[in-house]
């Protein structure tokens, strides 16, 4: 066989270029149709399972408002939506009114590393008495059985009914560190006492609300007068 | 061969069968077996799975047969690739819009129906050499078969960690669930039983055939 006809057996390259750009532009199509077609189904999914979380965690609440914390140390609403449209060093919290379009509290997401995964802790902070209030599981892969115990276990979930988050003087930080202590030990209002057996999984929820906290409490305290009632 | 109790024997009743009981994705071919492994936890993620997985199979299969004829063998991966991808990204939206929790469930298993090799390989093995209606029915069947694997695999997962079947409490609360069973080793444990009850059910009848042949 000869240098010719091995040329003519081959695909042109044309070819090859061609057929894989139409099949990209055919791919394409379809997945940017699907996306715009789905979009608002999904986004409308994202802000049901937000309110199904904080109503979880502040159980006065009827509708919520998204806001974020700056890193300068102001709030304002939260513009867009995603991840991807917060401002850099900003903190997503979410303000929740009862009927009345009263402030029933504030509730913002904490995640620390637990025995699998990370756990991802929804907390429902309440300004009245500087605590919080409730807390609900965005996400976990924790063992069933064991981890799990952190939303089903009486004991553990009374920690989170009046969790002392005061400010201290300058209003910087934390008055007192949220700290997970022995079960069995908890003295103080600002601890929380673990499970026992599942002690990685509850320090994961009490570094998940310290770190919050510690982040979101010291610009959102000096600004609450301005989300007082809904907007 | 012939599904038991099928009269039908036309050529697209075949196609579609051969994925559901003679060649089934799961315990015959035994493919696919990172998605059978991982997300079959309890019935309704694995049947949501395999109905994901269905959907590539039939729209990959039935646009791979379509263009079978254009597309050169020197670019048959990439291009296959490339419309698997976009289908899975369709489900990977569609689903999102059905259900979050669905979607958090599944995680990233949605994603990795792209690289599940019974896609690719039924694209390749089969849709390329077939017209467009036997392509589609095949991945159809394929899929449900997929499908039938992962439930068969879930259910027994969920009601024997969970005492639930679809949701569905079976035993009340003084049930202790078997929790191995949704954890990663369940999914071999169960994977294993099945298998090892289809090879007995298959000794067996081999058995009986040979002592009837005999006779």
């Amino acid at each position: 066989m000869n240098v010719d006809a091995l040329a003519a057996e081959a695909t042109q390259t044309t070819a090859m270029v061609r057929t894989l750009g139409l099949v990209s532009l055919i791919c394409g199509l379809i997945i940017v149709g699907s996306f715009e077609v789905t979009l608002p189904a999904a986004q409308a999914n994202r802000r049901l399972a937000a309110e199904r979380a904080v109503f979880k965690v502040l159980p006065a609440a009827k509708s919520i408002a998204e806001y974020v914390a700056l890193p300068t140390g102001g709030i304002e609403p939260k513009v867009g939506a995603g991840e991807t449209a917060l401002p850099p060093g900003a903190v997503k919290f979410y303000a929740a009114y009862d009927a009345a379009g009263q402030l029933a509290g504030i509730a913002a997401e904490g995640a620390a590393k637990g025995y699998a995964d990370t756990v991802r802790v929804m907390f429902g902070y309440a300004p009245a008495c500087q605590c919080v209030v409730g807390i609900g599981v965005v996400s976990m892969r924790e063992t069933p059985g064991i981890g799990d115990k952190i939303i089903t276990d009486k004991e553990f979930v009374a920690n989170f009914k009046a969790l002392d988050t005061r400010l201290n003087k300058d209003l910087s930080a934390l008055a007192n560190e949220i700290k997970v202590v022995k079960h069995g030990t908890k003295t103080q209002p600002w601890q929380i006492d673990a499970i026992a057996g599942a002690t990685i999984t509850s320090r994961a929820v009490g570094k998940g609300i310290n770190e919050a906290a510690q982040v979101l409490l010291p610009r959102l305290v000096p600004n609450l007068e301005k989300i007082r009632s809904r907007p | 061969m012939s599904f038991p109790g099928g009269g039908y024997e036309g050529k697209n009743w075949t196609e579609f069968m051969e994925g559901i009981w003679e060649r089934n994705p799961v315990f015959v071919m035994v493919l696919g077996m990172c998605p059978t492994l991982a997300v079959t936890v309890s019935a309704i993620n694995s049947i949501s799975m395999g109905l994901a997985t269905t959907f590539v199979m039939a729209a990959s299969c039935w646009l791979v047969s379509l263009l079978r004829n254009y597309v050169p063998k020197e670019v048959r991966i990439a291009t296959y690739i490339v419309i698997i991808a976009t289908f899975v990204t369709v489900v990977d939206y569609a689903i999102q819009a059905i259900s979050l929790d669905l979607y958090e469930a599944l995680g990233a298993y949605i994603q990795l129906i792209v690289a599940n090799c019974l896609v690719l390989g039924r694209a390749e093995a089969h849709a390329a050499r077939n017209a467009p209606v036997p392509a589609a029915l095949n991945g159809i069947g394929m899929g449900l078969g997929f499908t039938l694997g992962l439930t068969m695999i879930g259910g027994v997962r969920e009601i024997l960690g969970a005492g639930t079947f679809f949701g569905v409490s079976l035993f009340g609360a003084n049930f202790q669930p078997w929790v191995v069973m949704v954890l990663p080793p369940g999914g071999f444990f169960v994977m294993g039983g099945w298998l090892l009850l289809f090879a007995v059910v298959r000794a067996r009848r081999e058995r009986i055939a040979l002592a009837a042949q005999e006779t």
